[in-house]
């Protein structure tokens, strides 16, 4: 079934990449949604069982594959409205299609990955399929972000590839050589602490260009600006994903080694400075886009606080990135409409955003909201848990740095959002700002509203798989 | 054998250091793809036939030919001036690579471990620190490209420590090199010399918070 499913996927991206007829276009890509939803159920029901060797649904796996296909289906409708409204060349549609397909499947295929290598290999492939759909409009500025994109995602893949050679040379004496994550779980005593240190560095740094933290985080923020903004809320939302999922699988690894406190103050390291980071560009950020891109690298790094810290820490931090993921991408999905009634990405020229779209401005308010993790919030509930990790991990002196800069986060994110959405802006010619039709928010709403009954009254079985994936982790 | 090969591959990165012309960069970058293509048929005696045949091609006809032809060709197409046009002087280029070789070779003795294969590691890490610091300290972004090729042929020498247990992991590498290279340099390079006429970084300074 993993294999019909990877297979079909492949030939419907080369279709669409071949196909020129919009009917056809259509079929493909409901196709794919349907694919996508059935391959997610075939993962629901085979829970635990592992599927061409390199592939295991196990609990974080089946998570946040349940997450992209939540996304994906918005992210598709989406896609189809942005195309539509602007006079795109065939060729243009067809890379544009073909590329969102290849990059849900290959996120897909790294979610569900057993083996460092081929989280490695789809790494890659994610890269190729995200710069394709940076690249989309075609003018100087989608060429500058793509290039910057690439480069940077080139640099880091390059470190994630020194780190699992580090990694290889760890592991050689314990007389094995099979880098899965179980096979490491299962001689993780026998690992050669300083080359796991190496592997350790290499491998976090690397993944940090798709998970979103200091050192390598610019190139999220740039491809999430300059990519559509369908294809932006993929970018913010399940590939930041699966950069967690590369790094929280191999830190599991490393805290059940004597290397725990050490991983730990690195990680530590990494998501204060990028909570400080988002901070400080939050309150000097005018584009809308990057303001969302930042309120991200904030968020990823107070998920990456979570895990150092331990404890309930872990089941929050998975908590939150899925939050997180749903709350950021219906943020992104909306700024297409706000896009189309002020004809901009800046702040200074939108302004009373609730006269003129009154059901998207109260998603806007709704994901301002969900963002900041105020409640009935669901990330209300994460956050404060992680809060409550690191007050019970003995470090408040981190617990009050952070509350401090997001207070300032909060501060600035909203006083943005108000603006957008309550000061009117001199000079703005009302008469052709388009009519908007309430029903493109629909999603948003779902997405919010799944984001705030996940925190606050989740399912039995969504909080048992939680527990499971954070269940190798020590307490 | 290996290590004089290693060592001329650690004196062409002092030599890139000072050169001034952007076809001595290619010409050292070929000079590397020669220098790997010998190493791996020195160092990888234990794997199969056809794999080795297959990384060996792939050093002698991507890496050593196919690369530095297409980079020339790139140079031409675009026009850009020959000049490599660095940030910092090159008596203090050479300084800067001289101590990244030193730092190397003193970490690579502080480690106490009888399976380390100390030459690939100083070679391999010297030669990523050194890519970094030709990305850091050139303005082209032509020159870019050519510090991350420099990256992978460190890599690369990484990854052949280990091939003999681990081919599989020498395989990846050439992955890591066919995909990343072809997707910088093929579709992309052409772009960039039409849209931004020099070719600096300079130019990619568009895309603000502000």
């Amino acid at each position: 079934m993993t294999a019909i499913y990877f297979i079909t996927a492949f030939l419907i991206a080369i279709l669409l990449l071949a196909n020129r007829n919009n009917a056809l276009n259509r079929v493909l890509i409901i196709l794919f949604g349907l694919i996508q939803t059935g391959f997610t159920f075939y993962a629901c029901y085979n829970y635990k069982s592992s599927s061409l060797v390199y592939f295991t649904f196990d609990s974080l796996g089946i998570l946040l594959l349940m997450t992209l296909t939540v996304i994906t289906i918005p992210a598709l409708l989406h896609s189809y409205l942005y195309i539509e409204r602007h006079s795109e060349t065939p060729a243009s549609k067809a890379i544009y299609y073909a590329a969102l397909v290849s990059l849900i499947t290959s996120v897909t295929a790294a979610y569900l990955a057993n083996h460092i290598a081929v989280i490695w290999i789809f790494t890659e492939m994610t890269t190729l399929s995200a710069s394709m759909l940076i690249y989309h409009h075609r003018n100087k500025l989608a060429l500058e972000g793509t290039w910057k994109y690439v480069f940077i995602c080139a640099i880091s893949i390059t470190f994630v590839f020194i780190g699992i050679l580090f990694l290889s040379l760890s592991l050689r004496s314990s007389g094995t050589n099979d880098l899965s994550f179980a096979n490491l779980m299962a001689y993780k005593d026998h690992l050669n602490p300083f080359w796991l240190r190496l592997a350790f560095l290499f491998i976090f740094t690397g993944f940090t260009a798709k998970l979103g933290l200091v050192p390598m985080y610019t190139a999220g923020i740039d491809a999430k600006d300059i990519a559509p903004a369908p294809a932006g809320a993929l970018l913010a939302s399940v590939l930041m994903n699966m950069g967690f999922v590369a790094i929280f699988r191999f830190y599991a690894i490393i805290a059940n080694t004597s290397l725990y406190n050490w991983a730990n103050l690195i990680v530590i390291i990494a998501a204060l400075l990028s909570i400080f980071v988002a901070t400080v560009y939050m309150t000097k950020v005018l584009n809308i886009k990057r303001m969302f891109a930042y309120s991200g690298i904030e968020h990823m790094g107070i998920v990456m606080l979570g895990v150092a810290a331990g404890g309930v820490g872990y089941y929050a931090a998975v908590l939150h990135i899925i939050l997180h993921a749903l709350v950021k991408s219906s943020l992104f999905f909306q700024f297409n409409q706000l896009y189309r009634t002020f004809q901009s990405k800046s702040i200074e020229h939108a302004g009373n955003y609730f006269k003129y779209n009154p059901a998207g401005a109260i998603v806007i308010l709704f994901g301002f909201i969900s963002a900041t993790a105020m409640p009935p919030s669901g990330m209300f509930v994460s956050e404060f848990l992680i809060f409550r990790s690191l007050f019970e991990g003995g470090h408040i002196i981190i617990l009050l740095v952070v509350l401090l800069l997001l207070t300032i986060v909060i501060w600035a994110f909203g006083k943005n959002t108000l603006k957008i959405l309550f000061l009117p802006v001199a000079g703005i010619d009302e008469s052709i700002i388009p009519k908007i039709s309430p029903w493109e928010s629909l999603s948003q709403y779902v997405l919010l509203l799944t984001a705030v009954w996940l925190g606050l009254n989740p399912p039995l079985a969504f909080v048992e798989l939680l527990k499971d994936a954070v269940k190798i982790l020590p307490n | 054998m290996t290590n004089v090969l290693l060592i001329i591959f650690i004196i062409s990165l002092f030599y890139v250091s000072i050169a001034n012309r952007l076809i001595t960069y290619v010409r050292v970058l070929a000079l590397q793809g020669f220098i790997l293509f010998g190493v791996t048929f020195m160092q990888l005696n234990d794997i199969e036939t056809w794999n080795l045949v297959l990384i060996m091609l792939e050093t002698i006809v991507f890496k050593a030919i196919a690369v530095p032809l297409f980079l020339g060709y790139l140079i031409k197409r675009n026009k850009i001036t020959r000049v490599a046009e660095p940030y910092l002087s090159n008596f203090m280029s050479l300084i800067i690579v001289t101590a990244i070789v030193v730092i190397t070779v003193v970490l690579a003795n502080s480690i106490q471990d009888p399976l380390l294969n100390k030459i690939f590691f100083i070679v391999s890490l010297s030669t990523l620190f050194t890519g970094l610091y030709f990305i850091a300290s050139r303005k082209k972004i032509i020159t870019h490209v050519m510090g991350y090729l420099m990256i992978e042929n460190g890599v690369f020498v990484l990854s052949l420590a280990a091939g003999n247990e681990m081919p599989n992991l020498v395989n990846l590498g050439i992955m890591l090199d066919v995909f990343a290279s072809v997707m910088i340099l093929g579709i992309f390079f052409n772009k960039i010399g039409d849209v931004f006429k020099d070719a600096d970084v300079d130019q990619l300074t568009d895309m603000k918070d502000y």
